[in-house]
């Protein structure tokens, strides 16, 4: 016999967790849109307010993962169970490192401001689009349990591969033509690098959802 | 699970009891000197499929088993199967440690006295290495004559496994060896188990799943009299293949 609901407290106590964990994914969401914002506008408070986000991600990353501990040490889990838990407790320093790099991003956009902007500056903002959306789906992907739309993250990670390294010539170009604006065409690429790295960790945490989903362990990453 | 030298191979095993089926078509081979978990939920037919391989069920009255069982490549439902030698060689532990009232030397050599072995000197070796084995020696070798039953539960199951091999088993059988004793007692139970499947090939019964998962290199999941999933212990824990399996295994059945 199915036992319904034998496991009632513990099904509910997973669901809080994996909420938990999705809630720190769109709060770093929101940490690219305003780091952007900031960047666009040259808006120092909206670059404050992206430093205050990221304390709340460190928050959720301590919470989930004593949780996480506390429920490895009183449900004994196994399989998916014990799967999930593992996999959240990758995902949440994952998250917790994008958090950083939107900061490391922000306190760049802060330098670029009151700068004249370069041709190239709408480039940023592209691609950071491209990085929230993929954190988007991902976060969808966990919810959906879509191992398909896992996988199209992580090739998207590849567009975001090719941005960097177009913004990198991009960036040479500026600088031999104008090298009186070498420094921000640098700052530039800075942001555009620590963006991309944001998406390497969306792609560890896919690999991550992957494992939970099948308990295979697999570079999805080519 | 392809196992290359099984200890123990079974095939297409039926067992009744009267018209009832107790074990469905269970095919399984038993890795040699490795411990093998046998878990599911109660009346699946665990017991049952442990005391197959001594042939234990054989008393029960309306007993039918049809299939094969093989140990060590020999059919031990053959006709002229030597039951004597099958129980020497396919020892079984039991819930509760039955320790006969007799004094600890005597449990010990209780085997071997019944095989013939009058040798006093023989028997003194016998109590040594069985109980060293069991890791009781140092502490019983001056109380060699006190009463089996004053011992701890723990020292109990300790002493009924060095019981086993003081005869010279190949298999050790353990149908929930654990379940009267203590987390701590069951702990040092399973690290004894550890130690001895470096000479010896046993399969153990077990409620506890965290046990099947510490103690065990292969697990058995059994539902209705039917092998659900049989597979590296690591796997069947961490990623079973079979719903049935994963519902078991992570308490939302039984
Ligand atoms: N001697 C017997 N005569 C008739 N039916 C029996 C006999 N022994 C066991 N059975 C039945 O066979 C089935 C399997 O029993 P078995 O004792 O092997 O289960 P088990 O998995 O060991 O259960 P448990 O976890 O409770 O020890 C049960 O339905 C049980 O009622
Ligand atoms: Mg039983």
């Amino acid at each position: 016999m199915i036992n319904e609901g034998i496991r009632a407290t513990f099904d509910q106590e997973l669901k809080e967790l994996s909420d938990q964990v999705m809630a720190m994914g769109i709060t770093v969401m929101e940490m690219i849109k305003k780091s952007m914002n900031a960047f666009n506008k040259s808006d120092e408070k909206l670059a404050q307010e992206v430093i205050k986000l990221d304390d709340r991600v460190d928050k959720y990353n301590q919470d989930i993962e004593t949780k996480c501990v506390q429920l490895l040490a009183t449900q004994q889990p196994m399989a998916k169970d014990l799967r999930i838990i593992a996999s959240t407790m990758r995902i949440i320093s994952d998250i917790e490192r994008m958090g950083d790099y939107m900061v490391d991003v922000t306190k760049f956009a802060r330098r670029l401001m009151g700068k004249p902007k370069l041709a190239s500056a709408g480039d940023v903002p592209k691609m950071a689009e491209l990085v929230e959306k993929m954190l988007q789906e991902t976060l969808d992907a966990i919810s959906k349990k879509d191992l398909e739309l896992i996988t199209k993250v992580v090739e998207d990670d590849e567009n975001v591969d090719a941005a960097l390294r177009n913004m990198f010539d991009t960036a040479m170009l500026e600088i031999e033509k104008r090298p009186l604006s070498a420094r921000e065409a640098i700052y530039q690429l800075f942001m555009a690098r620590y963006l991309e790295r944001v998406a390497d960790h969306i792609t560890n945490v896919c690999e991550r959802v992957y494992y939970m989903e099948t308990g295979e362990l697999k570079e999805l990453h080519v | 699970m392809i196992i290359e030298k099984p200890k123990i191979k079974v095939e297409n095993l039926d067992l009744y009891y009267g018209s009832f089926q107790a074990l469905k078509k269970v095919t399984i081979s038993i890795e040699e000197k490795k411990i093998t978990s046998i878990i599911g939920p109660s009346g699946c037919g665990k017991s049952t499929l442990l005391r197959v391989f001594n042939r234990m069920n054989d008393l029960v009255e309306g007993i039918r088993i049809e299939g094969l069982v093989e140990i060590d490549g020999e059919n031990i439902y053959a006709k002229d199967t030597n039951m004597v030698a099958l129980r020497k060689k396919v020892g079984m532990v039991f819930q509760r440690p039955n320790p006969f009232p007799l004094s600890i030397y005597d449990n010990v050599i209780y085997g071997p006295r019944v095989h013939g072995e009058r040798n006093r000197k023989k028997l003194d070796e016998i109590v040594e290495k069985s109980l060293r084995a069991v890791l009781l020696f140092d502490e019983l070798k001056d109380k060699l004559d006190r009463s089996a039953l004053s011992l701890s539960l723990e020292s109990q199951q300790r002493l009924c496994i060095s019981r086993l091999l003081a005869v010279q088993p190949d298999v050790i059988l353990l149908d929930e060896p654990c379940s009267a004793l203590d987390p701590m007692a069951t702990l040092k139970i399973e690290e004894l188990l550890q130690v001895l499947k470096n000479d010896y090939t046993i399969l153990i019964v077990t409620h506890n799943m965290q046990q099947a998962a510490r103690a065990s290199d292969n697990t058995f999941y059994m539902l209705l009299g039917e092998m659900i999933e049989y597979g590296p212990t690591e796997q069947v824990f961490t990623n079973p293949k079979d719903k049935r399996t994963e519902d078991y295994i992570t308490g939302r059945f039984g």
